[in-house]
């Protein structure tokens, strides 16, 4: 006898769970307001992405296309696969001294691992991270990005004088 | 069941091999098992790893110590914070270096908030792997608002290298507390959804009940640890037994079965989400003021001799070993990976049980692949 | 012309007759059969085509995403679009696969499935079969769909399809029981086999209410053991994807994929459409008896204004959802517990709901 009980015990507790589990699925069908999934090619104009999201890095250039990397290949250094190229050159001073100087900084896309160092060791932060995402292309030559823009000149530093 | 399990080379009659092999949607990333089958039962399982082997350990002998921390990030993805900050700290004791208080409670508050998002990974792909395809979605719903968090503070969701010897990369954004705040309201409500759907369930009784089982004689030999371990009786947990960073000021419930089945190692993951909670709870209001890094050289060097840290990450004991000989590069690093552990008991718990309860039970691991092939 | 959409049957022998009078009397049957067919073909590749886009859009609003919404407005094309792309696809000979049987195993499927739809009233008048044996000739006919899945899993010469097709004949022929002594049940209580009879018989009320306790355990007897026979739902490891990549179709591609999944979502609707007929009324509309009163012919007048094959279809479509419901919410069963679920728990269930319902209707104890 206690073995039919048992029987019918169990039978109707397994019913109420499944009917338990029908109802939170059940919930979220009728409820079609709480879907978060964002449209993305259609909401590209309002898409915000946060400050400090790790898209890609750049060199900022103000209006007067000028930047503010010494050549120092401090970044080159820390990068810890290569994808920093840092190319100088000397270039003669109004002083006739020779002064080395940013030729071309090469940044290669495909192999960054996006892990912050340059950024943070640069000492005149001339680079920064921007927020942009869509990286992909069709031609890998394209993935090699010279950061600094043609014909940009480096932005002096301003040096403080005492006027007595 | 013990005259079942056969060695590696002997074939029985009516015995055939199936390979559940790399591509697989249900081994959670590539690794191979290979399977002797009689009819459903299985004889014996055999894993084979290696299919993504990247030679972090060696590269590591190239990098300085700021430089490892990208790499710890890829090993065991879903706890990535846990494993840059398991370097860190292996840096900082070993030079002895005081950090500051905040450091460690934003450290332990990150720490947990990767712990719950990785075990609400693990929820979802463990009810798609029995076939309850809805969990897959509800879990990934509610692992959004935390990967927000981190991206709004640290710039990256997944991978994001924001620990860093002495200290933390950045300072935490303005709208952190109050995210976390609001994410631990809206958490609340949602879990128990989890325990009507899923685990109360019949089916899901019945699959998981009595089956994997593992002795805690086995659980510390093989070296099991984490949940799966907890599960079986083996204290195990890092937190409470040499805590680290802002652990010994919080109170939280280590949680402990004994029974070792494929239903209490579930069980223990959902209970973990709960103790979680209750610890981010406790640390979210009390941050101290101070800086978010210690005065560090720019060059690192460790003096010379061998050094082991451990910390407990979302899978087990996740322990990082350097063998230092005074320069700016370790000449050895080693790195005890958890996954790599729990799965070599796997033989010793689905030999006699059935296919689809070797699926249930290498869901209830919560294996990580990157992890063991490192 | 005659079209009266509340009755079809003078529609149908307006038809009958143009054709008989101008055409000798064989080439009239012909043209009579090829019409019905090409109706029903049509009908079963439209309803086809709506069924997987509305699981599609129903699993999608469960699991709390948006589910297709971009080729048409909502997604309505989308089905047609993966339909042209199985056409296009390459069809991989197997190498040591039995080619004959490899190649006939999708069409056993869908033939089996096509010959229970000509069976079911779908309206007053739209009944294409109607036996005096109706309900035995619909569980006999759908029953040949598991020789199509066996003959798929052998000819794969496939260790993963072999494993899916022996679970799955395993569970089909099991639940064959549950299904068919669910069904006599109700055959119990209207006294016939016969499908319009059946139907007509629940003029006054449909036979879930009028043979209360044990017609509802046996309708949910019949929607669990019906899941169970489409391998659908929690009862899906013979295509079990996370455990055995793909079943016992694994090495199907192209159309004959197309075939196994459109048969799949057919049977789904002839378990469901057998469902309505049988429990829920088929098309009679929802009638309450005189029992309740003079009030109640106002009201069955007042639901009578809805055709009888609308009725029919949102039956159908009810008992549709809740199997998706089931599927979409339920982890999978092991075989084991499959067969244990069958064998302990239904039949014996079964059983004595035959009997219970032999003696409410000796004694006359239902409405």
């Amino acid at each position: 006898m206690n073995a039919i009980i048992d029987y019918f015990k169990e039978l109707f507790k397994g019913i109420k769970t499944l009917l338990t589990g029908m109802k939170v699925t059940g919930y979220y069908f009728v409820h079609p307001k709480s879907i978060i999934t964002q449209q993305y090619p259609e909401n590209r104009k309002t898409l915000k992405m946060f400050d400090r999201f790790k898209g890609e890095v750049t060199m900022p250039h103000d209006e007067n296309n000028q930047h503010k990397c010494t050549a120092c290949s401090i970044c080159e250094i820390n990068c810890p696969n290569g994808s920093i190229e840092v190319i100088s050159k000397q270039v003669e001073k109004a002083d006739g001294k020779m002064k080395k100087e940013l030729d071309v900084y090469i940044y290669k896309l495909s192999m960054c691992t996006f892990c912050g160092l340059c950024v943070k060791v640069c000492p005149q932060d001339a680079i920064i991270f921007s927020q942009g995402f869509e990286h992909a292309v069709f031609n890998k030559e394209k993935l090699i990005k010279t950061l600094n823009k043609p014909g940009s000149s480096l932005k002096e530093k301003v040096k403080v004088v005492e006027v007595s | 069941m013990e005259d079942l399990i056969l060695d590696n080379n002997t074939i029985q009659e009516e015995e055939y091999i199936i390979n559940m092999g790399p591509q697989h949607p249900s081994t959670h990333g590539v690794l191979r098992f290979k399977v002797s089958l009689q009819g459903e039962t299985v004889l014996n399982v055999q894993p084979h790893c290696g299919y993504i082997h990247r030679g972090i350990e060696k590269m590591c002998e190239k990098l300085t110590y700021q430089q490892i921390i990208h790499l710890t990030d890829r090993m065991d993805y879903l706890s990535a914070h846990i494993n840059n900050e398991a370097v860190c700290l292996l840096v900082e004791n070993a030079l002895q270096i005081e950090v500051p208080e905040r450091v460690k409670y934003i450290r332990t508050i990150l720490s947990e908030l990767t712990r719950l998002a990785s075990h609400q990974l693990w929820w979802c792909a463990f009810g798609m792997d029995l076939g309850a395809l809805t969990t897959y979605f509800y879990g990934l719903r509610d692992r959004e608002p935390i990967l927000d968090i981190f991206e709004e503070t640290t710039g990256a969701r997944l991978l994001q290298s924001f620990n860093t010897p002495g200290g933390l990369m950045n300072d935490i954004h303005p709208n952190f507390i109050k995210r976390v705040k609001d994410y631990i309201v809206y958490f609340r409500k949602k879990l128990p959804e989890y325990d009507e759907l899923l685990t109360g369930n019949v089916i899901l009784q019945e699959r998981t009940n009595d089956v994997g089982f593992l002795t805690l004689e086995d659980a510390i030999s093989y070296g099991v640890t984490g949940p799966s371990g907890r599960a079986s009786g083996f204290a195990c947990d890092i937190r409470k037994h040499h805590p680290y960073s802002a652990y010994d000021k919080v109170d939280f419930k280590e949680i402990l079965y004994t029974k070792g089945d494929t239903f209490h190692r579930y069980k223990a993951r959902v209970e973990e989400m709960w103790e979680s909670l209750k610890i981010i709870e406790q640390l979210i209001d009390n941050i101290p003021d101070g800086d978010y890094t210690a005065k560090m050289k720019p060059i690192i060097k460790l003096p010379e001799g061998e050094y082991y840290q451990r910390v407990e990450a979302a899978r087990g004991e996740f322990g990082v070993y350097i063998l230092s000989k005074g320069e700016k590069y370790p000449y050895r690093a080693k790195f005890r990976s958890p996954n790599f552990s729990n799965l070599s008991a796997i033989n010793k718990m689905a030999a006699g049980y059935k296919i689809a309860d070797l699926v249930a039970i290498s869901g209830s691991l919560d294996l990580v692949i990157p992890d063991i092939d490192r | 012309m005659k079209f009266n959409i509340y009755d079809l049957t003078s529609f149908n022998q307006w038809i009958d007759k143009l054709l008989y009078d101008n055409l000798p009397a064989f080439w009239a049957m012909i043209i009579e059969m090829t019409l019905i067919g090409v109706a029903f073909l049509l009908f079963y590749a439209v309803i086809g085509l709506f069924l997987v886009y509305a699981e599609r859009k129903v699993c999608a609003f469960i699991q709390n995403r948006v589910g297709p919404n971009r080729v048409g407005p909502y997604g309505i094309f989308q089905t047609i679009a993966d339909f042209i792309k199985l056409l296009m696809k390459e069809l991989i000979p197997i190498n040591k696969a039995d080619k004959f049987l490899f190649n006939l195993a999708p069409f056993i499927v869908i033939i089996a499935s096509f010959m229970a739809i000509a069976a079911i009233p779908f309206g007053l008048g739209l009944h294409a079969i109607d036996f005096n044996i109706g309900v035995f000739y619909v569980m006999a006919v759908s029953s040949l769909g598991v020789i199509g899945i066996l003959l798929a899993g052998w000819s794969s010469n496939n260790k993963y399809s072999l494993i899916g097709a022996m679970r799955s004949g395993a569970q089909i022929v099991s639940y064959e029981l549950s299904v068919g002594m669910s069904l006599v049940t109700i055959v119990i209580l209207a006294g016939s086999m016969q499908l319009s009879t059946i139907v007509e018989a629940q003029r006054n009320g449909w036979f879930i209410f009028t043979g209360h306790v044990p017609a509802f355990i046996a309708f949910l007897v019949f929607i669990i053991a019906g899941t169970a026979e489409t391998n659908r739902g929690p009862f899906d490891l013979a295509e079990a994807e996370s455990e055995l990549t793909a079943g016992f179709h694994t090495e199907y591609s192209g159309i004959k994929f197309a075939f196994f999944f459109l048969a799949e979502y057919m049977n789904m609707f002839i378990v469901a459409s057998i469902a309505a007929t049988i429990f829920w009324g088929g098309w009679m509309p929802f009638h309450l008896g005189p029992i309740f009163g003079e009030w109640t012919l106002g009201f069955n007048n007042v639901m009578d204004y809805i055709p009888p094959f609308f009725w029919y279809i949102g039956k159908t479509m009810v008992v549709i959802f809740i199997m998706m419901w089931f599927k979409w919410t339920f982890p999978r069963l092991r075989i084991d517990q499959l067969l244990k679920l069958e064998w302990k728990y239904l039949l014996p269930i079964n059983l004595f709901n035959i009997i219970l319902m032999a003696l409410i209707v000796l004694m006359g104890w239902h409405f």
